[in-house]
């Protein structure tokens, strides 16, 4: 790890260090990858509630008579559709159809919204929209990132706890935003109905200031503090791609299976960054596709960077991999030939010079029927 | 940290336990805690030729996939096969059930290379 000194640090990271965290490097960040563990971290949020430090994520609110058309043209995703204090998923593409980012953006007024960023990019994304606002200035942008701490509470019993801390706060529906009750600060505290576990949850945003007060209010509520560890293994058994690890610039939402994501068969959709290269890509027939493995028999822990193999030969490598700590099964994804994304399709995945049989499979990996 | 006073260590965090020629290998209780919930164990196969500070196995967690340095040199003459269904032992038991293999060692001077209980404590407390 790079020293911590070099790296961003969390505005809670006191609060990670008193709860014994394990600190880690991620996207240039330092942050907690776990506490008690990552399995009991994983079954707590599966099972009933666990908060993750996501302050890491960059918020950007963009507002002004411009708004919506700019974001139309920045954006795959229909945004024309979204109501007020709704969101939605959507993606960042560069004119090659790669993949800058992957966020949720909230629209938080006719002609306001705000956009939640990963980590790692920030800078970058931030770079690239700002060279593309347009210059009569209709489009204001503010990058709130470092004004803000962002908690995300997760699991069956997330609603249960908001309510218990907050009871005369609005409980936005699935995928919705509302004004969380004021906690002080210069920015206005947020609550929003979404994750990246596959559980209902909230990711709540507040004034930095008004971080580690959250924490640990949460923290009494009985709400298990959980790390980027347990973060990867239950996004990952829902099927939810990593930037940087799932999604690149070298790779467009197509290859990766996010096509209704896009606004392509939306006829409401206009021109929006990338959407040449996708058309392009749709006609001429994606050269790969992320595609959902699974290890046939039990086997070591999957990880990034491990060679699949059809017929002995390797035609690609893991993106993403676990032990699915729900399933006790090896789960991966990896960007194959599109012939290869098929059920019928006999796989093999090398780890340390062993091959184990896989298979495709299809996502979710996880789903709570199954148990 | 429990550091049983019958046994050598290595600086890598491996333990032998010496009866006669016959060495049995396993991770410290150090070792364990900083690798957290260990979820598999590629132990070598038997028969194996393993050498003093090389690897001679794979343990793995959830996050990450450990490489296990051979205390000693010599040949594996077992592994302990409950490992493979409960990993876990390496956690809940590092110095008991969760051993790792057996060897018979071909150079017992390496032995008194290897850490007393006494220095390994002092590293593992650095």
């Amino acid at each position: 790890m790079n020293n911590p000194s070099s790296l961003k640090h969390s505005p809670l990271e006191s609060a990670h260090l008193t709860c014994g965290a394990r600190m880690v490097e991620f996207g240039g960040w330092y942050m907690p990858v776990q506490y008690s563990g990552i399995m009991d971290e994983h079954k707590a949020v599966r099972s009933a509630s666990g908060m993750f430090d996501i302050s890491h994520m960059g918020e950007v609110t963009v507002e002004g008579g411009g708004a919506q058309a700019w974001l139309e043209s920045l954006l795959t995703n229909r945004l024309g559709k979204l109501e007020v204090a709704r969101g939605q998923y959507t993606l960042m593409l560069d004119e090659n159809g790669g993949v800058i980012d992957d966020l949720i953006i909230y629209r938080t007024g006719e002609e306001s919204y705000f956009l939640v960023i990963n980590g790692a990019c920030r800078d970058l994304d931030l770079e690239w929209m700002r060279s593309l606002l347009p210059a009569d200035g209709s489009v204001l942008l503010k990058d709130l990132g470092n004004d803000y701490a962002a908690i995300a509470l997760q699991g069956p019993d997330s609603e249960k706890v908001l309510r218990s801390l907050y009871p005369s706060c609005e409980i936005p529906k699935r995928n919705g935003i509302a004004l969380l009750i004021p906690v002080g600060g210069g920015v206005p505290s947020l609550v929003a109905r979404t994750g990246y576990t596959g559980e209902d949850g909230f990711e709540l945003f507040v004034p930095v200031e008004a971080g580690i007060v959250l924490w640990e209010r949460l923290l009494s509520a009985g709400v298990k503090p959980c790390g980027l560890g347990s973060r990867d293994t239950l996004r990952l058994e829902m099927g939810y791609p990593l930037n940087g690890s799932d999604l690149s610039r070298d790779r467009t939402p197509l290859e990766a299976g996010l096509d209704k994501f896009t606004g392509l068969d939306d006829p409401g959709k206009g021109d929006f960054s990338g959407r040449k290269a996708l058309e392009r890509q749709r006609a001429d027939g994606l050269p790969s596709r992320l595609t959902p493995l699974k290890l046939k028999v039990p086997g070591p822990p999957l990880r990034s960077h491990y060679p699949v193999l059809s017929n002995g030969v390797v035609v690609g490598e893991t993106c993403s991999g676990a032990l699915s700590p729900s399933l006790g099964e090896g789960i991966a994804m990896a960007y194959l030939p599109p012939a290869l994304h098929a059920p019928s399709t006999a796989l093999e995945i090398e780890v340390r010079g062993r091959r184990y049989p896989a298979t495709f499979t299809t996502l979710p990996f996880y789903q709570k029927t199954s148990l | 940290m429990n550091v049983p006073a019958d046994l050598r260590y290595a600086k890598t965090h491996e333990w032998i336990r010496v009866e006669g020629d016959a060495v049995t290998v396993g991770i410290t209780d150090h070792a364990q805690a900083e690798l957290t919930d260990i979820v598999y164990a590629e132990p070598p196969k038997v028969g194996a030729e393993v050498k003093a500070g090389k690897t001679a196995a794979v343990v793995e967690s959830v996050k990450a996939a450990s490489d296990i340095y051979s205390p000693l040199t010599g040949m594996v003459t077992e592994v302990n096969a409950g490992l493979s269904g409960n990993p876990a032992l390496l956690n809940t038991d590092p110095f008991g059930q969760g051993w790792i293999y057996k060897m018979k060692a071909t150079d017992p001077t390496e032995i008194a290379a290897l850490l007393t209980p006494e220095a390994y404590t002092v590293q593992i407390a650095q």
